[in-house]
């Protein structure tokens, strides 16, 4: 048998399948990646005082272009929702454009062009990724190092971008954590790129590193199980091999538990989520807004295909359990939430507790909790990478403030940043008028229909707790004095407005006209 | 289906058993003769290379960035040799998809010439 399959002489002769690929659908990733390419090249060829302008206009233009190719494919006259990397003979793409998939790509575009802009602005104090020089007198001269601009950021975000629309994309176990990968390591080294406050940063991006590297690790685990369980790595080949077989079910659960934990770390859901505090609170905040938005999109994208695709016909045996994750990482976040003082953590676990409520539109495993989710991620996307642009511009001498009491008394120092800021907290509360109260209705209402509605319960009980941090920081600025010696708001340049803005009109804009987002949403489902 | 995982099963008991046996025995019943080179730190068996005290015992960067040429190169040799073994069923589908792998692992191998990866001093 061994001789049969393993013998050179088959090898060399059989044909390979070639697998059809339909170059339009996805060109978006295939920009992307080919623009991450040039991007090293530029590193490796331009001097470096013309390196900024470049990489800039470079990425900047690539998102563009990416989403044009994307609005293309979607409105060409080739039937959209069924094309990829189909191998022949499969029904299913091995790489899936389905709509799902376009519908994520065209937000991590949108946001991550947001997050660009922010790590591009240099106007306050010549941007987060160059030193001040000279050094601030009476500063640590450990936390600076010699003068200059890095751009390695530029590429290192199109990887990870170009890995993150694979990673949700992918209809198989192992091209997924390929993109795992190339998602996560420009991640962990963005991390540490920060040139003032070396040394949390740095710190972050090893814990980042460590935490990830183990939760590959899982996922990688339950890829195994799962794959002596099924003897497959493609999501429908383990559909298949759940409906009704005497295989060992003891492989299924432990694959499955083991490459849930794997997502689970990714999208920052507790009790997995000890990361994220430290890791958002270390990284340059531009960097912690293209983590908090696209990551999490990301994520959630791949947990909804692997859920939907692969584990729809065991959902009743797993369930149960992501109903106490859920409950677990709404409560953590909440609860913890209330306890922080510094404003980039307490944000981190308002990430944690909306990682809880996307989850519960994740296990409603019906198409209304996927168009929810998937609206709750655009919507949540722009509000925190919004709230994190107004963080980077409340600073004193030492760069960012953000401890809560160096908050206080804003308002009447800058009206315009505080009623900003509250509006976007507000959105996180989910207060009606605001993005955050549409996505929290579609992914509730999407709840109760599937009877959930004891998780609904808990989940309104949190997002009352959460409630309660927001609303704190707005009374802080707006009903407390201001402190002496407190920060000075900089005056933002043209890249950092226009992340804002961007984030403040479509958390306004969703929250108003939320119909045409939520009809993009729910177009079509995975194809299975 | 799972009783045919028996024999890995017992393979890990078996390991675990051996592991644990020689390491608890060993101190138990093994001569204790020390000498400078035992005491040494272990370098592949040759002469340790002297490492100053005096700035933290650090070693140099450099290293590192020869390592991860190795790395560059290793990734592409482990994927060249399973192609050219089915170099021929693969066709012209299966050059272009190699020739897109390796320009992509040159791009960094030329990152990484650009940036000095390879100026020893």
């Amino acid at each position: 048998m061994f001789q049969a399959t393993l013998g050179s002489q088959d090898v060399a002769q059989s044909a390979v399948n070639i697998p059809e690929i339909d170059w339009q659908a996805i060109s978006p990733v295939v920009v992307v990646f080919v623009a991450a390419c040039l991007s090293v090249l530029v590193e490796a060829f331009l001097p470096r005082e013309r390196r900024w302008s470049v990489q800039v206009t470079l990425s900047l233009l690539t998102v563009v272009v990416a989403g044009l190719a994307l609005g293309l494919y979607v409105n060409s006259d080739a039937v959209v929702g069924t094309g990829g990397i189909t191998v022949a003979g499969q029904a299913v793409p091995l790489f899936s454009a389905d709509y799902p998939a376009l519908f994520l790509w065209g937000t991590l575009l949108a946001l991550s062009f947001g997050a660009l802009l922010l790590i591009a602005d240099r106007s306050v104090d010549g941007g987060a990724f160059a030193s001040p020089v000279p050094p601030a007198p009476g500063g640590d001269p450990v936390q600076y190092q010699a003068p200059g601009r890095q751009t390695e950021v530029f590429p290192l975000a199109l990887f990870a971008l170009g890995g993150m629309m694979v990673f949700l994309a992918a209809n198989d176990l192992l091209t997924m954590f390929v993109a795992l990968e190339v998602l996560s390591l420009p991640l962990y080294l963005m991390c540490g790129l920060a040139r003032r406050r070396r040394l949390i940063s740095q710190e972050s991006a090893v814990k980042y590193f460590l935490l990830g590297a183990f939760s590959s690790a899982f996922f990688l685990y339950g890829l195994a199980l799962l794959y002596g369980y099924a003897g497959s790595v493609r999501l429908v080949d383990i559909a298949a091999a759940t409906a009704g077989t005497d295989r060992p079910e003891t492989l299924l659960y432990a694959g499955f538990g083991l490459l849930v934990v794997g997502l689970l770390f990714k999208a920052s859901i507790g009790p997995f989520h000890a990361w994220t505090p430290d890791v958002y609170q270390g990284a340059p905040t531009p960097v912690t807004a293209f983590m908090a938005a696209c990551t999490k999109v990301a994520a959630f994208g791949a947990i909804l295909r692997v859920l939907t695709l692969a584990f729809e016909a065991s959902s009743w045996e797993w369930r149960g359990v992501l109903w106490a994750v859920a409950i677990v990482s709404m409560l953590i976040g909440a609860v913890l939430g209330l306890t922080q003082t510094d404003m980039k953590r307490m944000i981190a676990y308002s990430s944690i507790a909306h990682a809880g409520f996307l989850l519960v539109g994740a296990i409603a495993m019906t198409e209304d909790g996927l168009s929810g989710t998937m609206f709750y991620l655009l919507a949540y996307g722009f509000t925190t990478l919004a709230a994190f642009g107004i963080i980077t511009l409340v600073r004193d001498g030492n760069g960012e403030a953000t401890h809560l009491s160096q908050w206080a008394g804003l308002a009447k120092r800058s009206p315009l940043v505080a009623v900003t800021f509250a509006f976007l907290l507000l959105a996180l509360a989910g207060i009606p008028m605001t993005s955050g109260f549409m996505g929290k209705l579609a992914v509730f209402s999407a709840a109760i229909a599937d009877g959930m509605a004891p998780l609904v319960v808990v989940a309104l009980l949190a997002s009352a707790i959460a409630a309660f941090f927001y609303l704190r920081v707005i009374v802080l600025m707006y009903f407390s004095e201001p402190a002496q010696d407190g920060p000075t708001v900089s005056v933002p340049g043209a890249f950092t407005t226009a992340a804002i803005t961007l984030g403040v009109v479509v958390t306004l804009l969703l929250g108003v006209l939320p119909a045409f987002a939520l009809d993009w949403a729910s177009v079509g489902g995975f194809v299975s | 289906m799972l009783e045919s995982y028996l024999p890995l099963v017992l393979l890990f008991v078996l390991a675990t058993g051996f592991a644990v046996f020689s390491v608890s025995v060993a101190p138990l019943v093994g001569p204790r003769r020390y000498n400078r080179a035992k005491l040494d730190a272990y370098e592949c068996g040759i002469e340790p290379s002297p490492v100053p005290v005096a700035g933290g015992g650090r070693i140099p960067v450099k290293f590192y960035l020869t390592g991860m040429l190795f790395i560059l190169f290793d990734v592409e040799v482990v994927f060249m040799y399973p192609y050219a073994v089915a170099a021929g069923g693969l066709g012209v589908f299966g050059l272009v998809a190699v020739g897109v792998f390796l320009l992509a692992v040159t791009i960094a191998f030329v990152y990484e010439w650009r940036l000095g990866g390879l100026d020893w001093d």
